[in-house]
C-alpha cells in the first residue's frame, strides 16, 4: 500500500496503526510560531471501533490501510459465519461473528448491506439505515388503540427486540432505523 | 465553503473588515504616539530565514531565485544597527506549508523593536499596548498573568523542562502522541507537550510565558535562572490561550547567531528540508554592531479571532487562501 504524509490525511482515510487498519475522522494542523508543526488527528479503530487521538509531526508519512467498503448482498448464515455475496461477480464472501457484530441484528436475506473488505475479507459490516423485519414475539395488540402513547417490547425475526406502539401484533412487518435501533413505522404491503 | 457559490466575496463579513482597519490605525497611533517609526521593509529577498521549523515561499525574480519573507526582522535588524531607533513593521509575512484554523499562508504581523530594553520592559508595554486597545473597543480590562515557561510546564508534567533528561521527555512525547517520538529532539517533544497539554491549561486574558527553554531560544539571549539553569529571554504572549507574539531580548553577539544559524542549517538536513545560504548581509550588520534591544512580532490576524470571537482564520481576512 502506499504511504500518506499528514498533508494528504483527510476524512476517510484508511491507514495502519500499530497494526490495525483506521478510517481518519478528523486532521487539525497545529504550529506553535517558532516550533515545530503537528497535525492533530482523529481515528477509527477499524476492528474494535475505538476512537483514538495521536499527533503527528507534520510531513511524517504513515502506510495506507487496504481497506475498502462494497455493496453487497446478505445471503444467509450457517451459525458461525454469514455469507455475503458481490452482487456484479457473483463472488461470495463469509463473514465472522466479530466482524458482522451488531449487524447481525438487522440482517434480512436479500438486503443489501455495505461490507468493509481489509485485505480482501470482511472487517465490518454495516446495515441499511432502513430495515422491514417481520414481529414474532410480542403481547397481544390492542386494536384501535392508536392514538394514545406507549409502547412494549418486540422481537423481531433477527432475534433483535425494539420498542413497538402497543396496537402493533405478531407476523406484523415494521420498518426500524438501525441506527438507532427505533421503530419507523409500519411497512407499507 | 470550498465549493460555494459565494467564493468571488470576502472571506470576512463587512463589520469585521471595518474592525480590521480600525486595529490598524489604533496600532499606528499608539506607536506614533511613543515615536517608534514605521518601516515598510521588502517582502522580497534574495536569502531568508534558517529556523527549522520555518518554511519560505519562493519566488522567481529576473530569472533569480528570491524569497518572501517570514518576518520582516533581518531586514529590521540592519536598520537598527545603522542607527535608526525605535522602529516597527506593520505588513505582510509569508510562511509555507502553514494552513489551518490558526494559519494561512499569507498573514499580517506587527513587528517591533525598542532599543535599551530589555524583555521585561518590553512585555510592560504589550500590557499597555492591550489596556489600551481593550479602552479603545469599550471592552473590560484583560486579566493579566506572568508565568514563567518552567513553571507551567511542571504544573502538567512534573518534569523541569530545562533540566530533565531528553528520554524523559520522549517518553512524555511518545505518551501524548505517537510512537515516533521517542527519536525526537529536545526542542520538538517540549514544543508538543507544551502546545498539547500546557497551552490548553492556561489562564484566561492576556499571559506572557517567559524563560523558554535555552534550546528554544532562537536569537535570543540566554542567562542562568534564579535556580542556576539556563534560560533564553524569551517570551511568548497568549490571549485566552492563543499564541499572539513571540518576543526576545536580542541576541547581539554576531559570533554567537552565527554558530546558531550553523546549527540550524545542520538540523535543516537532518529534517531534509531546502538547505539556505546563511544571509550575509545580516551578519555584517551584526559585526557592524546591533545594540541592546528587545523585539517582538505580534499576529494580527489571531489577535482581531480573539478579539472577535472567529474560530477560524478565515473570518477575519479579507481573502483567505481558499478564496485567492
Amino acid at each position: 500500500m502506499a504511504n500518506y504524509s499528514t498533508n494528504e490525511f483527510r476524512s476517510g482515510l484508511k491507514v495502519m496503526l500499530d497494526g490495525d487498519p483506521c478510517s481518519i475522522l478528523d486532521n487539525e494542523f497545529v504550529k506553535p510560531g517558532k516550533g515545530q508543526a503537528f497535525n492533530r488527528v482523529k481515528l477509527r479503530n477499524l476492528k474494535t471501533g475505538r476512537v483514538l487521538e495521536k499527533t503527528f509531526k507534520s510531513g511524517e508519512s504513515i502506510e495506507g490501510a487496504d481497506v475498502m467498503d462494497m455493496d453487497m448482498q446478505y445471503l444467509y448464515d450457517d451459525g458461525d459465519f454469514w455469507y455475503f455475496m458481490e452482487p456484479v461477480t457473483f463472488e461470495q464472501h463469509q463473514a465472522s461473528e466479530t466482524a458482522v457484530g451488531d449487524a447481525k441484528l438487522w440482517l434480512k436475506e436479500q438486503d443489501t448491506c455495505v461490507v468493509t473488505l481489509y485485505n480482501g475479507a470482511p472487517l465490518s459490516v454495516t446495515p441499511p439505515n432502513h430495515v422491514e423485519l417481520e414481529i414474532v414475539e410480542t403481547d397481544p395488540g390492542l386494536r384501535g388503540d392508536t392514538a394514545q402513547g406507549g409502547s412494549k417490547p418486540a422481537r423481531l425475526v433477527t432475534g433483535a427486540t425494539v420498542k413497538v406502539p402497543l396496537f402493533l401484533d405478531q407476523g406484523d412487518v415494521i420498518k426500524v432505523d438501525t441506527r438507532t435501533g427505533e421503530y419507523q413505522g409500519r411497512a407499507k404491503d | 465553503m470550498g465549493g460555494s457559490i459565494d467564493i468571488w466575496r470576502p472571506s470576512a463579513d463587512n463589520q469585521l473588515l471595518l474592525k480590521r482597519a480600525k486595529l490598524l490605525a489604533f496600532l499606528r497611533i499608539f506607536f506614533a504616539q511613543r515615536d517608534v517609526v514605521e518601516v515598510d521593509t521588502p517582502v522580497l529577498s534574495t536569502t531568508s530565514v534558517t529556523d527549522t521549523n520555518i518554511d519560505s515561499i519562493s519566488a522567481q525574480v529576473n530569472g533569480a531565485n528570491c524569497y518572501l519573507q517570514t518576518s520582516p526582522e533581518y531586514f529590521m535588524k540592519r536598520m537598527l544597527a545603522s542607527g535608526v531607533g525605535d522602529i516597527y513593521y506593520l505588513g505582510k509575512a509569508f510562511r509555507d506549508g502553514e494552513q489551518g484554523p490558526r494559519h494561512n499562508p499569507e498573514f499580517t504581523l506587527l513587528e517591533w523593536y525598542r532599543i535599551g530594553w530589555d524583555e521585561i520592559q518590553l512585555m510592560q508595554e504589550i500590557e499597555d499596548l492591550f489596556s489600551l486597545l481593550f479602552q479603545y473597543i469599550d471592552r473590560a480590562q484583560p486579566r493579566v498573568s506572568r508565568i514563567s515557561y518552567g513553571h507551567a510546564f511542571r504544573e502538567r508534567f512534573n518534569a523541569d523542562p530545562h533540566q530533565c533528561d531528553l528520554q524523559t521527555l520522549q517518553r512524555l512525547a511518545v505518551d501524548l502522541g505517537y510512537q515516533n517520538w521517542g527519536n525526537e529532539s529536545r526542542a520538538n517533544c517540549l514544543d508538543l507537550l507544551f502546545s498539547e497539554k500546557v497551552e490548553p491549561k492556561l489562564p484566561d486574558g492576556l499571559v506572557f510565558v517567559y524563560d523558554y527553554p535555552a534550546c528554544q531560544a532562537a536569537l535570543s539571549q540566554t542567562q542562568s535562572d534564579c535556580s542556576d539553569r539556563l534560560v533564553s529571554r524569551r517570551f511568548e504572549v497568549f490571549l485566552d490561550r492563543m499564541e499572539l507574539a513571540n518576543g526576545y531580548f536580542e541576541l547581539t553577539d554576531a559570533s554567537e547567531q552565527q554558530q546558531r544559524f550553523e546549527a540550524d542549517l545542520m538540523a535543516r538536513v537532518d529534517a531534509q528540508k531546502p538547505s539556505l545560504a546563511v544571509d550575509e548581509k545580516l551578519h555584517r550588520a551584526m559585526q557592524a554592531g546591533l545594540p541592546s534591544c528587545a523585539g517582538v512580532a505580534l499576529g494580527v490576524d489571531r489577535l482581531l479571532m480573539q478579539l472577535y470571537g472567529a474560530t477560524s482564520i478565515d473570518e477575519v481576512l479579507s481573502f483567505g487562501w481558499e478564496r485567492c
